[in-house]
């Protein structure tokens, strides 16, 4: 037994090393063939859509320098005296999205003092702390709308009346119009905190009762499920 | 033969490692700029000058958004303000700060117009551009760019 589990394993090997040079020179008959200036055969030659996982790609560099972002002007000597994110991040609270820094918590510890008035940086915002809860037909938990910390950075004009209807009832919302740019995603999904699967429950805060079920579908109560 | 036979390999594996370069870059042609930078090309272009590109992690940790969305009336739209260097230099948008006393003044010109020429105007990495616009291109393309 013991024998035949040596030749097994072997076998294996020496077909491992087999398919490994089989596998070698098929890849140089690729190259073969663009090099010989006959039919040109790619290596892949099919859309990139078609990757695996295309939209998983972690970005390896998320804070990159303005000479390393993709957007800057390499060219541009002045793009080299632009200041780097990371530098001015130091020490501010991490997050896993957007910029990767939670900027409510940094202004709420001190640790940035933006001005709220472009000359005068003495003068304090208007902050009004009055939570608005937004029930939810689906099963993710409610929404909690805080004021405070948008009173911190915004005034009432920025949102009232044109993005929100001052009055309970009046403003209809819906993630299709906020992945749109609409509503709360005039400003989430841009600039404040973005709209993906990690940040869905700073907004949807606040959990269904416990005997919460979800409501029927028409389609279903008119013809029950046997 | 043998001498040969090694030179064909090595040239045979160089060309591959080419190919496979030039594949894995057609994948990953994705900027990595930061969260809400914006490009404003709006008329940059067509005057000759690079694009614009405000940061806006730069200046939210100087001024809350109130300052330049309420009192200076920039509206919540990439490309939306029609601004305009005359329009600076009287002091209006950019113009408000970008004066020499708040902050660094207008003959900067680089520091605002070092965006990539030709890019359009955009929100770099906003929902919306996630979902439109994916961010790859087909191979042929680059092929086709590259001619």
């Amino acid at each position: 037994m013991k024998m035949g589990g040596a030749m097994n394993y072997k076998n294996k090997m020496m077909l491992l090393v087999i398919s490994a040079v089989f596998g070698l020179g098929l890849a140089g008959q690729v190259a073969a063939g663009a090099a010989d200036g006959g039919k040109p055969l790619m290596l892949a030659d099919v859309s990139s859509a078609n990757t695996f996982n295309l939209n998983l790609k972690k970005a390896k560099n998320p804070n990159a320098p303005p000479w390393e972002d993709g957007i800057h002007d390499t060219a541009n000597e002045a793009t080299f005296n632009l200041q780097p994110p990371l530098e001015a991040y130091k020490g501010l609270p991490k997050t896993s999205f957007g910029n990767h820094v939670d900027w409510v918590k940094a202004l709420d510890q001190g640790l940035i003092k933006p001005r709220w008035d472009r000359l005068d940086s003495n003068e304090e915002p208007f902050v009004m702390d009055l939570d608005i809860v937004r029930p939810v037909k689906a099963s993710v938990p409610d929404v909690v709308f805080p004021h405070r910390q948008h009173t911190e950075w915004l005034l009432c004009s920025n949102c009232h009346p044109a993005i929100f209807i001052p009055q309970k009832g009046a403003n209809q919302i819906n993630m299709s119009a906020i992945l749109l740019g609409k509503k709360c995603g005039v400003c989430h999904g841009k600039v404040s905190f973005p709209v993906e699967t990690k940040t869905c429950k700073k907004c949807h805060s606040k959990p269904k009762p416990a005997d919460w079920k979800p409501p029927l579908s028409e389609a279903t109560l008119k013809n029950p499920w046997k | 033969m043998a001498l040969k036979n090694e030179r064909d390999f090595a040239f045979k594996s160089l060309l591959l490692g080419v190919l496979l370069t030039l594949g894995l870059m057609g994948v990953s042609q994705q900027s990595k700029a930061e969260y809400a930078d914006i490009v404003i090309n709006n008329y940059a272009d067509a005057a000759g000058m690079r694009p614009a590109v405000f940061p806006h992690w730069f200046h939210r940790i100087r001024f809350r958004c109130k300052v330049c969305h309420a009192d200076l009336g920039f509206k919540f739209k990439a490309g939306g303000n029609e601004i305009t260097m005359a329009k600076i230099i009287d002091g209006q948008f950019c113009g408000a700060c970008h004066n020499g006393e708040v902050a660094w003044s207008v003959e900067n010109c680089a520091m605002c117009h070092s965006g990539i020429p030709g890019t359009p105007t955009h929100f770099h990495g906003s929902t919306l551009q996630r979902l439109v616009a994916p961010a790859y291109k087909p191979l042929d393309a680059k092929k086709a760019s590259k001619k």
